[in-house]
């Protein structure tokens, strides 16, 4: 698999009104690789998002999957968002099976592949409870199982843990380390939160605001062994000082 | 000594004060016919109510009128029902119909639809046609518009959630919009069925052989207040009873949303 997002733009409005959210950004995600784009607000990292997952069209540029261009959404982007997009009406298992019953699968795959993703994400036992009854960690799981259970070629995580408590937010993030390690996934991670960034992704890039685009990109060729291990490891904490240098660089003085 | 629980347990029923103020309703009542400072023509004692009540069930009146008013009301709500939830959706859903149909429907819609008595009998006689006509004119504008106020509602993640899970179009109005605005739709219908009700009862005091419309109008030809407050009552109840069957229809169907 190989996504290639290539010299993309993005605009909002018409004439006087028109607005450049998205300036000339490329990169790249191959098989099994974990990416991040960072950013604070007003870098466009969500209309980056819209425009991989096919919700929203690029003004200029191009995406391919595979060498196919990007047209409209579809199971090969599986998305996750920031608030969570649990159906309320369908219990854990339903919304973990829902995609793959859009797509016809048959009913004995479905159920099969179903208590399989939650059992991956840990949730076997709450396989019969509603979205309302599960906790906010509990339902991004959830969410995360349901877009892998399409067996999507890659995963975009659109601030996934932004709405949890801090705590929640570590574990959620050790969690999605642990899956990342286990199941080989391909990921494209959203985020505001740098730290976040540099202790799941392999390649993160640093978006700089108005109009959004790709200032840094950096290898985070770290020992990605224990996220509670890498948070303090010196390597760990001068690449992440010297990335918030940068972003606090952008955001002070802006560039005009 | 312990002090009892029983008055605050009893209290706390959600049930007890709403009963509670209907029986100091029927006590008033009874106290002021008793004192007889109300002419009995004007206002009967509940006994009298009660006893012109049985009266008339056991000649089998009310059962024949409450059947046809029933079924009335229900034949113009379910037509009604059937257009609106159609209609709704694809108004909530597609731009270009909402923009066609909904200066329209606003404009109807605050017609008054007893207004369309004359009309209605005009195109559709005395008969059972122009009553159910007039209560899908007085209800589906307004079901309509409820329901395309609650597709709009849906919340954009789970309609593109679905997309980027494969969902094709079709999909998304009978997997995701559909199930999701239930329960308002639900919530829609039982409000509107009081106009049902209501116009229902209008349409009897018009034109009618029988209803229970028809009943109160018959009563006040004949100075039966009695009877008119067995009508009264009468429509209250069955009323009730549909609000309380819609509820429990929508805590059976959608507990997801309580």
């Amino acid at each position: 698999m190989h996504l290639s997002v290539d010299s993309v733009s993005k605009s909002f409005g018409e004439g006087k009104a028109r607005k450049l959210v998205l300036e000339n950004v490329s990169f790249t995600i191959s098989s099994g690789e974990f990416v991040a784009l960072v950013g604070s607000s007003g870098s466009g990292k969500s209309t980056m998002m819209r425009l991989v997952a096919g919700l929203d069209r690029p003004s200029a540029g191009t995406i391919t999957v595979d060498g196919v261009p990007v047209k409209g959404p579809g199971s090969d982007r599986g998305m996750v968002f920031q608030k969570y997009s649990l159906y309320p009406w369908l219990t854990a298992a339903q919304n973990v099976a829902f995609g793959m019953s859009l797509q016809g699968l048959p009913r004995r795959e479905v159920q099969e592949r179903t208590s399989y993703f939650l059992e991956v994400v840990g949730l076997s036992d709450a396989a019969r409870r509603l979205p309302r009854e599960l906790s906010g960690g509990m339902q991004q799981r959830v969410a995360i199982a349901r877009a892998l259970a399409a067996e999507p070629k890659v995963l975009l995580l659109d601030e996934p843990f932004g709405a949890l408590d801090l705590q929640i937010r570590e574990s959620m993030q050790e969690f999605l380390h642990g899956l990342w390690q286990r199941t080989g996934l391909t990921a494209l991670l959203i985020t505001h939160d740098l730290e976040e960034a540099l202790l799941l992704a392999q390649r993160v890039h640093i978006l700089a605001p108005r109009p959004g685009r790709i200032v840094r990109s950096v290898a985070a060729d770290l020992p990605h062994g224990e996220l509670a291990h890498l948070r303090v490891t010196p390597e760990f904490l001068a690449l992440r000082e010297e990335l918030a240098a940068c972003l606090r660089g952008l955001d002070g003085g802006l560039g005009l | 000594m312990r002090e009892s629980t029983f008055w605050p347990r009893l209290l706390a029923h959600p049930w007890i004060l709403g009963i509670a103020g209907i029986l100091i309703v029927l006590l008033l009542w009874t106290g002021v016919t008793a004192t007889g400072l109300v002419d009995r023509l004007f206002l009967p004692s509940p006994a009298a109510v009660l006893a012109a009540g049985q009266a008339q069930a056991s000649a089998g009146i009310l059962g024949r009128d409450l059947v046809a008013s029933v079924t009335r009301v229900f034949t113009g709500f379910a037509l009604s029902a059937a257009v609106a939830l159609p209609l709704g959706i694809a108004m909530g859903t597609n731009r270009a119909i909402c923009q066609l149909l909904e200066p329209l429907m606003g404009l109807i819609r605050y017609m008054p639809a007893p207004a369309f008595i004359p009309l209605l009998i005009i195109y559709f006689g005395l008969e059972e046609l122009p009553k159910v006509m007039l209560i899908f004119i007085g209800t589906v504008f307004f079901n309509t518009l409820m329901i395309m106020d609650a597709v709009k509602f849906v919340p954009h993640e789970l309609v593109e959630t679905a997309l980027t899970l494969g969902g094709k179009r079709a999909q998304l109005l009978t997997r995701v919009i559909t199930p999701c605005i239930a329960p308002q739709v639900l919530d829609t219908y039982r409000i509107n069925m009081a106009s049902a009700w209501n116009l229902v009862i209008v349409a009897e005091l018009v034109a009618a052989n029988e209803g229970l419309g028809k009943r109160i109008s018959l009563a006040q030809r004949f100075l039966r207040t009695d009877e008119i407050f067995v009508g009264l009552i009468v429509i209250g109840v069955i009323g009730l009873l549909i609000d309380l069957g819609f509820r429990l229809l929508m805590r059976r169907a959608c507990s997801w949303a309580n």
